[in-house]
């Protein structure tokens, strides 16, 4: 059952691009969270915004005794909320209502983890990967932005002993083209006898382009999906998203509950 | 000081004025990790038809200033997987539930009540008659005053729950449609749903609604919401019930005041799901401080006079 924390800002830490990571104390909250869930924050106390912004859980942070203490979000200044938790300065609190939805699947070895991120899309692998090092699941990060500034935290990952390949389209860092490029090589050269689990966030195009190639691969696949979010529970169905149906059909489901994370051949991409 | 916070709506005893708003509150099992369903005066669920229907391409919803557009469509899994698959969960977890009803025909109200009146622990129907969303039904009756007594009366034939039709403010004199409705049979009436609204992107020069127009609700809709409700009371003998931008226990106040017996909230209910409490615990004291005892003695209160 989710709490509604009242997150207090430990540090806000900026990154180019606009992109900023806050780092919350939340005990209470960070105890319940699963890679791949996330929270919906509050931004004002005000009417401006009105409606809380879902952010998946980035970092879960631990305190000296390796109990959970809080957690992080990777922020990106695009509206008036993101603006004011880029702005938030150290001490200021904010009410995050979670941890909310359908976590990732955890594979365990021999299966191979490939996480597939583009742009804020990385979030929700910075706590998938530790989970998955703990297994001795031999993970990959495919990392794709448009330049090199919308690459960053890969230290986190390599920390966890994760293979991080980049991608940017205009060839700042890593391979030059999309994030797809390289996962494509990758299906194409791993021996059919190697397991492989798929995992992928970020813009719903990359989303459908991966879902698409790990089906074409033979390879399963789970993607972190976003939309326009009214209240994380259930209650308004805003968040829709088309997954097909067993008898051929297709329905309308709630990303909130059902997702964020939904298996990528069940999605009905539009 | 104990304070009693039961109202009676026409037949129906509540242990609060505070109701979730249809479509706000899923099927009210959404809720139950975080809210105790039975501590509300009723559980107001998301609008049926007879069948399920598909609802409209997000994207659905649309922050605006001090509120929010939406256009679902009214998604949902019709009256008769309703009452398979959510009322017992409802009936066991103790909720007064409220079912709202959908129609294209006014048979279908008429089906659809039929089946909740054969239901066990259905206490009362709130006909949608507003929906500013659906084009076939809905706010096409609930914009006349003939069509919403043909509804009204039909469902009043039809069973003997206590029957709420739900008024669009969309109308030039909606206590004129309070009147129409209570002559029909009506046991209360509630108010308001949303307005019909547009946003607009202006780089795209698209609606920002896949359906291209949605109803506004929140904090931006209340002051109108309160006005409408204050004119309905006066009119009409019936129970009042508010709605519109409820966010505090204020507003819940301002509603009562106004002449509602209960209220419903709805777009405060996504900002914070804990709400009910709060908002329960601010009428207890605003009671206790003003030594009134029961807050049935505020619905109409309003002083009118020279405050001097």
């Amino acid at each position: 059952m989710p709490v509604d924390a009242e997150a207090v800002v430990v540090s806000n830490t900026r990154l180019p691009g606009g992109y900023s990571v806050l780092e919350f104390r939340a005990p209470e909250l960070a105890a319940l969270a699963e890679p791949g869930q996330f929270v919906m924050v509050r931004a004002s106390r005000c009417d401006a915004p009105l409606l809380r912004r879902p952010y998946s859980i980035f970092d879960l942070v631990r305190d000296p005794d390796g109990r959970p203490a809080g957690f992080t979000l990777l922020n990106k200044r695009v509206g008036v909320g993101s603006g004011l938790l880029y702005d938030a300065a150290p001490g200021a609190h904010f009410c995050c209502l979670g941890p909310l939805g359908r976590p990732f699947t955890l594979v365990a070895p021999p299966v191979e983890a490939w996480m597939v991120a583009g742009g804020v899309g990385l979030a929700p692998f910075a706590t998938l990967a530790p989970a998955l090092a703990a297994r001795g699941v031999a993970t990959t990060l495919f990392y794709g932005g448009r330049t090199s500034a919308d690459i960053f935290c890969l230290d986190r990952f390599e920390r966890h002993g994760v293979r991080v390949v980049t991608a940017t389209e205009d060839g700042s860092l890593g391979e030059r083209g999309r994030v797809t490029v390289p996962l494509q090589a990758a299906l194409e050269a791993v021996p059919p006898e190697r397991a492989v689990m798929v995992y992928a966030c970020g813009p719903e195009p990359m989303l459908k382009a991966v879902a698409d190639l790990a089906t074409r691969f033979g390879r399963p696949s789970e993607v972190s999906m976003e939309r326009h979010m009214g209240c994380g529970l259930g209650g308004c169905y805003s968040c829709v998203v088309r997954v097909k149906t067993q008898d051929g059909g297709s329905r309308y489901a709630r990303t909130c509950i059902e997702g964020p994370v939904l298996r990528g051949d069940e999605v009905l991409w539009e | 000081m104990g304070v009693d916070l039961s109202v009676q709506l026409g037949p129906l005893r509540l242990k609060t004025p505070l109701m979730s708003a249809s479509g706000c509150f899923g099927y009210g099992v959404e809720y139950a990790g975080v809210v105790d369903l039975a501590s509300l005066g009723a559980v107001v669920v998301k609008g049926l038809f007879l069948n399920e229907r598909d609802g409209h391409p997000p994207p659905r919803i649309v922050e605006t200033p001090s509120g929010m557009l939406n256009a679902i469509g009214l998604q949902g899994i019709g009256v008769h997987r309703f009452v398979r698959e959510k009322m017992p969960e409802l009936r066991q977890l103790g909720a007064t539930v409220i079912v709202n009803v959908c129609g294209t025909t006014v048979d279908e109200y008429v089906e659809v009540s039929k089946v909740l009146s054969d239901t066990e622990g259905v206490a009362a129907l709130e006909l949608n008659i507003s929906c500013p969303n659906i084009k076939e039904g809905g706010i096409s009756f609930g914009c006349s005053l003939a069509g919403t007594r043909r509804v009204v009366s039909a469902v009043r034939r039809a069973t003997r729950l206590p029957i709420i039709p739900k008024l669009t403010p969309n109308v030039t004199d909606v206590a004129s449609f309070a009147a129409a409705a209570e002559e029909a049979g009506a046991d209360a009436v509630s108010l308001v749903n949303t307005f019909l609204a547009m946003a607009i992107d202006v780089e795209a020069r698209r609606p920002k609604l896949s359906n291209g127009m949605g109803g506004l609700s929140g904090p931006a809709i209340r002051p109108i919401a309160v006005r409408m409700v204050y004119e309905c009371a006066r009119l009409v003998k019936i129970p009042v019930i508010g709605i519109g931008g409820i966010v505090s226990a204020a507003d819940v106040l301002e509603f009562l005041i106004a002449g509602a017996t209960a209220v419903q909230v709805g777009t405060a209910n996504f900002v914070d799901p804990f709400i009910w409490g709060k908002l329960e615990a601010g009428l207890r004291s605003y009671l206790e401080r003003h030594g009134i005892p029961r807050v049935a003695d505020l619905v109409g209160s309003l002083q009118t006079g020279s405050a001097r």
